[in-house]
């Protein structure tokens, strides 16, 4: 049964050997706990000091049958010692839970790989459900793996014979089974996962007592048994000294937009609708009420909107968040929060469409709609993180913009920022920018559209102010007095105006940087989630002796002041992007630069050797 | 202090200014159609305003798009213009943000029964306190004359030139089903009723409606003349007043019975009926049943109630709202953001 391929004698003691980066994908069913096997191993790595990167992929059906190809749940971990970005491109460890889990994923796993089976789902059924007329663990098709068959349902079963649990309970527990053997093969401490499950099962030590048996009991498994020749060690990462966390990009923006409401001094007001990949922020603001934070959860996506400005009227900092079918229904909102010029953010984690489109995978092609998608001359403020860490700083940047310039800035995430995770070198506050917000109080000489001279912001004055009581509204104002006007000539003049402060944020975001040489052959432009993949690829090259650089722009809209000069430093600019060429499209028309654009939509995030690739042909 | 100099203390213990009709009235100039419905409905909420004892900057008037959504521009208090349909979304906004203020929304048949139809559902049902004033003259009058979700069926206009194929849907009956706490009625040409009726709204606390019938005379004129014209008005209109039996007419002898669940239009002395035979009124009742089937009557079957026809107390969405603020202060101790931002597994690198 538990048989390996690899064909060396026994011996007493498995060798260790040293990796420097590994990349391992868990595979089940959705019922299999993938996701908390994947967080699980990350927590460890981390804690013991390599640089990670995690892709959780989610099925879209929330309960798709058991063992179907749309019910497999998997969750991809890169480790390393040395400074890593992206999740890898290929697994070198594939742990399929059952058949479904190994036909969606074997494809990806790198040519001899390791590939850890649960045999014990290998039956006609699960086989036939997965959609393979033969069974592959037998024909001969997975030869080109390192393949270990081992029946890791009966095998937990048999270690938690002991158990009162009933026995569905008892068989779900092979996910730790599975932890525990990984945790062996990559020399991994078992006391993270000890510690975190005695926190959340501490209320039922039944279920608490059997995970900490799985968990041990395939540790030793490998360890007794020797399946395994060979285990692995990957060393630590030289990080930056620091206090760190592991943050998903969803969980940082949550938290960046707690800390940016704390610095300005007003409460969060956060109005949303469920949508996937956004959902975990609602989540996430909604557990911290002791902050002041109020969440909305809104009979829709324009009410989410609306509440939000309302709030924002009020003085709170209006905060709304989807993902890009709810931007569309939110536009018209936008259009009223540009008119009216007031401070808020909507946060967009962009996912594949258009429609309802790849729900649970990422995209990029919400650029164009963040930037255009309303009716008439409808400028905001475009920022996008680039990592999942950098939520944080970006949602404080979306922030001091939106609040010092009087208008509405965008916060372009997507599905593989939010559900990704790194680990975060912790802010301490003292660090973080100087921007409270200042309300106006005095009557004297007030006028709701009177404006400051160098940011264009017209004053915040809130309800509950003596003396400053003034209507807004969506149709078009006078400058100034704030009255509703019909005059084209100051219709023109609004027009323009409320363009030049979107532009005049340019004063207050920092030059792009260039990574690597500031002049060469050919510089890769990004924004956005590919940053990890597009500096990788970038290294990997520089290290070769090629002359490439990489800039990854953070602002959208307004671009950085250099962005024009940056451009012109190198003969070929290449664009690569998760949609059909949207950035190429605004750097083109803008800089009349003839940009490459490289574009993938596959609800997948770019691999490093697709980059590599595709930017040798121009060195 | 007031145009006079003369300062006094306000409702809530703030030294108040004794406000008049005209503290509220804007310099914008009004832009109804002469002869609108439009203009008793301000004058009436003017009226009432400085009678409240809130100072004039804790009040905000939020409106949606339509005529009646220019209504905002003409109060000298806080106002918001948005856009169509969504108004209670704003306002709910408001409310939340700073409780301490009084949310007006002023909207119309067209902006809240149709494009905001679930905006208006969900506000009420949430019992935001927002005090909604529904201008309903069925009819669309800022697009020139479209029929809207409350006109008659049949009814022939711009956009149904053979007669509407929609049925009406009735203003009452979703704010009963969506749960509001404070459901009226009042209509343009009896500003004494309509002044009351705004004040009682402006006082209760939680999700309050109030349909006002609007003539748009240029539209939809005459709409409700029927039955509020002055002559005909006592015999074809029930005024309700809580606790006392449905009785009208001119001699006040018809009243409503109740045969079942259907209401009855009945002669007090005829066939044995006597005033112990006639509905009473009540305002309070926990279910909103028997409102619901007064909210539904209609001319010419029965006489046009007017009036409230409900008025229920319970905790509202932003109290319930601070509580849990509270409640959560209360149990994690005041957000600490340092704690927040070292949560979680945190680990050093030396
Ligand atoms: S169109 Fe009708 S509702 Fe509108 S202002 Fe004129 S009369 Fe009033």
């Amino acid at each position: 049964m538990a048989v390996t391929t690899v064909e060396e004698p026994i011996m007493t003691k498995p060798q260790i050997e040293d990796l420097e980066t590994v990349t391992i994908r868990f595979a089940g069913d959705s019922g299999d706990g993938m996701q908390v096997t994947g967080t699980q191993f990350t927590a460890t790595s981390a804690i013991i000091g390599n640089d990670i990167s995690t892709l959780p992929d989610f099925p879209a059906e929330i309960r798709a049958p058991a063992g179907s190809l749309p019910g497999v749940s998997g969750y991809q971990l890169n480790f390393s010692s040395r400074d890593i970005r992206t999740p890898g491109d290929e697994p070198n460890v594939l742990v399929a839970m059952n058949p479904a889990a190994l036909k969606v994923n074997i494809k990806d796993l790198e040519a001899g790989g390791i590939l850890v089976v649960n045999t014990d789902e290998f039956v006609e059924n699960n086989l036939k459900k997965a959609g393979y007329a033969a069974n592959p663990l037998e024909d001969g098709s997975l030869s080109g793996f390192r393949i270990f068959r081992l029946p890791l349902t009966s095998l937990t079963l048999k270690a938690l014979e002991d158990s009162s649990m009933p026995f569905k309970q008892r068989e779900r527990c092979k996910n730790f089974y599975a932890l525990g053997l990984m945790y062996w093969l990559y020399d991994r401490p078992m006391e993270p996962t000890l510690k975190w499950i005695e926190e959340k099962f501490g209320a039922k030590p039944e279920v608490a007592e059997a995970n900490v048996a799985a968990l041990k009991a395939g540790y030793n498994y490998a360890d007794t048994t020797e399946i395994f020749t060979v285990h692995y060690h990957v060393g630590r990462a030289t990080i930056k000294p620091g206090k760190y966390r592991n943050i998903t990009g969803n969980e940082a923006t949550a938290i960046g937009f707690i800390t940016a409401s704390q610095l300005a001094g007003r409460p969060l007001f956060y109005g949303s609708y469920p949508i996937t990949p956004a959902s975990d922020i609602l989540h996430e603001l909604s557990k911290h009420k002791n902050f002041g934070v109020k969440t909305f959860q809104a009979e829709d996506e324009i009410s989410a909107i609306g509440a939000a400005i309302g709030a924002t009227f009020a003085g709170h900092l209006g905060l709304t968040g989807t993902s890009g079918p709810g931007i569309a229904l939110k536009s018209e909102g936008i259009g009223l929060a540009v008119m009216t010029e007031l401070p808020l953010v909507i946060i967009d984690v962009q996912r594949g469409g258009p429609s309802t489109g790849l729900p649970t995978k990422t995209e990029q092609a919400d650029l164009l709609q963040a930037m255009f998608g309303r009716n008439s001359e409808c400028p905001v403020g475009i920022v996008a993180p680039s990592t999942p860490a950098n939520c944080f700083s970006m949602a404080i940047e979306a922030v001091r913009l939106a609040t010092k310039y009087m208008a509405p800035v965008f916060f372009l995430s997507d599905g593989y920022l939010g559900n990704g995770s790194e680990p975060w070198e912790i802010q301490r506050f003292e660090d973080l920018p100087e921007m409270r917000v200042k309300f106006r109080t005095e009557p004297e000489g007030f006028l709701p559209y009177l404006r400051d001279e160098k940011t264009l912001a017209r004053p915040w004055a809130i309800p509950g102010t003596p003396g400053l009581e003034h209507r807004i509204g969506g149709l078009e104002k006078q400058n100034i007095t704030g009255n509703v006007s019909y005059d084209p000539e100051n219709h023109d003049f609004m027009v323009r105006l409320r363009a030049e402060k979107i532009q005049r944020m340019q004063q207050d975001i920092p030059e792009l940087d260039v990574f690597g040489a500031p002049h060469g052959r050919v510089l890769v432009l990004g924004w956005g989630s590919t940053y990890g993949a597009i500096t990788t690829a970038v290294e990997q090259l520089r290290e070769k002796g090629c002359s490439v650089s990489s800039a990854h722009l953070r602002y959208l809209n307004p671009f950085p002041k250099n962005l024009g000069y940056v451009l012109e430093c190198f003969e070929t600019v290449i664009i690569p992007e998760l949609n059909l060429g949207q950035l190429a499209l605004l750097v083109r028309a803008k800089f009349l630069v003839d940009a490459v654009s490289f574009t993938k939509v596959k609800g997948k995030p770019f691999k490093v050797a697709e980059l590599v690739d595709k930017i040798r042909e121009y060195l | 202090m007031n145009e006079n100099g003369q300062a006094i203390e306000g409702a809530n213990g703030h030294a108040a200014v004794k406000l008049t009709r005209k503290d509220f009235q804007t310099d914008q100039e009004v832009r109804w159609c002469p002869g609108c419905g439009d203009y008793s409905i301000l004058a009436q909420v003017q009226k009432v305003m400085p009678e409240l004892g809130i100072p004039k900057e804790k009040i905000v008037f939020i409106s949606g798009i339509g005529c009646s959504s220019r209504f905002p521009y003409y109060m000298n208090t806080y106002g918001f213009h948005t856009i169509h349909g969504r108004a209670p979304a704003f306002a709910t906004g408001v409310k939340v943000a700073n409780p301490d203020l009084q949310v007006w929304v002023i909207t119309g048949d067209g902006d809240a029964l149709s494009i905001g139809g679930n905006h208006f559902i969900h506000a009420l049902r949430r019992n935001v306190d927002l005090k909604i004033i529904l201008f309903n003259n069925r009819i669309y009058g800022l697009t020139k004359g479209q029929y809207s979700p409350t006109s008659e069926l049949g009814k022939k206009n711009k956009s149904a030139p053979m007669g509407t194929i929609d049925y009406p849907i009735n203003p009452l009956s979703m704010a009963f089903a969506a749960e509001a706490t404070f459901v009226a009625r009042s209509l343009d040409v009896d500003p004494k009723h309509l002044s009351t009726i705004v004040d009682r709204l402006a006082k209760h606390k939680g999700s309050g409606f109030l349909e006002v019938y609007q003539n748009c005379n240029i539209f939809n004129d005459g709409a409700f003349k029927l039955y509020s014209d002055r002559e005909v008005k006592e015999d074809r209109m029930i005024p309700l007043e809580h606790g006392k039996p449905l009785v009208f007419g001119k001699n006040k002898d018809r009243g409503i019975r109740l045969n079942g669940v259907t209401p009855e239009v009945v002669t007090i002395g005829e066939n044995g009926v006597t005033l112990d035979d006639i509905l009473v009124h009540n305002e309070h009742a926990p279910e909103p049943n028997l409102s619901y089937i007064l909210g539904r009557m209609q001319y010419p079957e029965f006489p046009v109630p007017m009036g409230v026809f409900r008025a229920v107390e319970r905790p509202t969405y932003e109290e319930m709202l601070a509580g849990q603020i509270s409640a959560a202060i209360q149990t994690k101790g005041a957000g600490d953001l340092e704690k927040l931002l070292n949560s979680g597994e945190t680990w050093f690198i030396n």
